[in-house]
């Protein structure tokens, strides 16, 4: 394996068919063009970082790997730079493969279905107000510092039955996980670690004082022999709902208002015409999708014609799907009451994100409530947008001036 | 003189998305794992044709058919 003590060397992209980067600044701050040039040169294209990585291009050479469990494996998630052992039970189902994914997904999935989110959806809307109540008098915010953040983030620690006030921490592990840990091992394990001390703190209290949240949940199921499940099983799976759960939709709700501060003709019908928020949501999801995956090539391969090697990386990413102009007429364009939308925002296949229902219930109560208390806003002229790097994107410093224009 | 409809959902592709239900709840029903099946025999209403329409154009798994009987 590679030597984890060395962070590989990022040079700035200067070809980016055969070179690409999804760590590269010019990546992160606007990578629509780029994923429209390597769209034109080959629906799947390769770079030599990240010790050897390709990029399907289209939403067909994306389906295609997402449906292929025999070729693309999930036990590595993310590209990095390192490529350690395989740790057992890393955060199933999302690093597990066929057979052991399945039993390992059914667990997760009836505390997150349309109707158990619509049990949460009060507490949801209360948060919403709550948040805004704390900067609507300032005249000005950073919606995503204030806002968006803090939506997602109390949301699972609500459902985990963890502080709401722990926020800050579970941010800052996430950060060194999804940002960090591309580049720096020492990180990423370092959180994964006080993750585990946190999680297995709250396990320990649950032994003796069972509790209706979803550590007990998880702590009381059994696998398909009726046993209970290992603790490293239940440590992983907590990991994978506190990581997956945060940043991903901070971002969606992040690029959605972002979006709406710079359109206000979307802004006012959507005031206008507040039924449409749910079919909007989910073209916010294609236009900006937060989520790219990864996946390994175990077995050689052949993707939209496109030969690929087993050993290599696969950046899976279902924001440039859908983007593809094949698929979505007007990809490029929002907007937002396209009646055919088969986005690809939370995966398609077998692993098609735990908490889509989560996150879209998420989505709809921040935007109708931010929109029913600040019909006006835009971006603040003498402020930055900074967009997180890598593997989730969104807005990590939106700032807003509220109320109408002078 | 327009044809009857029904919906069909394969549970093979199903990847429990549930935009179906979400689109049209009239014609879907989801189960315990938020996984689709199409309600009753499938037969859609009358009146409800374009959201059968609606929920196959917007299933990312491919996994509805809308029949024409």
């Amino acid at each position: 394996m590679s030597d984890v003590s060395q962070p590989a060397a990022h040079p700035p992209v200067t070809d980016w068919v055969n070179d690409f980067d999804h760590t590269d600044p010019q990546w992160t701050d606007d990578p629509f063009p780029i994923w429209e040039e390597l769209r034109a040169a080959s629906p799947v294209v390769h770079t030599e970082r990240f010790l050897g990585c390709y990029l399907p291009t289209t939403y067909e050479a994306v389906r295609e790997i997402a449906n292929d469990t025999e070729h693309f494996s999930s036990r590595r998630v993310m590209v990095r730079d390192v490529r350690p052992e395989i740790a057992r039970n890393a955060a199933p189902p999302i690093t597990s493969d066929p057979p052991v994914h399945k039993p390992a997904k059914q667990l997760l999935l009836p505390p997150f279905t349309p109707d158990a989110m619509k049990k949460l959806e009060p507490r949801m809307r209360a948060i919403c107000n709550e948040l805004i109540d704390s900067f609507i008098a300032d005249g000005e915010v950073d919606a995503a510092a204030r806002y968006s953040k803090y939506i997602p983030v109390q949301a699972i620690a609500h459902m985990l039955g963890i502080p709401e006030s722990d926020s800050d921490l579970f941010i800052n592990w996430i950060h060194m996980i999804l940002e960090l840990g591309i580049k720096d091992e020492s990180k990423l394990l370092q959180a994964v670690q006080e993750m585990s001390a946190y999680f297995a703190a709250h396990i320990e209290a649950r032994r003796t004082k069972p509790t209706d949240d979803l550590i007990s949940y998880l702590m009381n199921a059994k696998d398909k022999e009726g046993n209970p499940l290992e603790d490293s099983h239940v440590l992983g799976s907590l990991r994978l709902l506190l990581i997956a759960g945060i940043d991903t939709t901070w971002s969606a709700i992040g690029s959605s208002l972002w979006h709406l501060a710079r359109t206000p003709a979307d802004r006012e019908r959507l005031i206008a015409e507040p039924g449409l928020i749910p079919t909007a949501v989910e073209e916010l999801l294609r236009a900006y999708s937060p989520v790219t995956m990864a996946r390994e090539v175990v077995k050689d391969a052949t993707i939209s014609g496109c030969p690929v090697k087993a050993g290599n990386m696969v950046l899976l990413s279902f924001p440039a799907a859908n983007r593809d102009p094949k698929m979505f007429p007007d990809a490029d364009k929002v907007v937002i009451d396209r009646r055919e939308n088969r986005h690809a925002a939370f995966g398609l296949g077998i692993h098609r994100c735990v908490g889509s229902n989560l996150a879209r219930m998420e989505m709809q109560v921040a935007l109708e409530e931010w929109l029913k208390r600040i019909p006006d806003f835009r971006l603040d002229p003498a402020g930055i947008v900074t967009w997180s790097q890598g593997t989730v994107r969104g807005p990590r410093q939106l700032p807003f001036l509220l109320g109408k224009a002078m | 003189m327009t044809e009857r409809l029904r919906v069909h959902v394969d549970p093979d592709k199903c990847q429990g998305h549930a935009r179906c239900k979400a689109l049209a709840p009239e014609l879907f029903e989801l189960d315990e794992y938020g996984n689709a099946h199409e309600a009753g025999d499938g037969i859609v209403p009358p009146g409800l044709e374009d959201k059968a329409w609606l929920a196959k154009s917007n299933c990312p798994e491919i996994a509805i058919d809308v029949i024409e009987e």
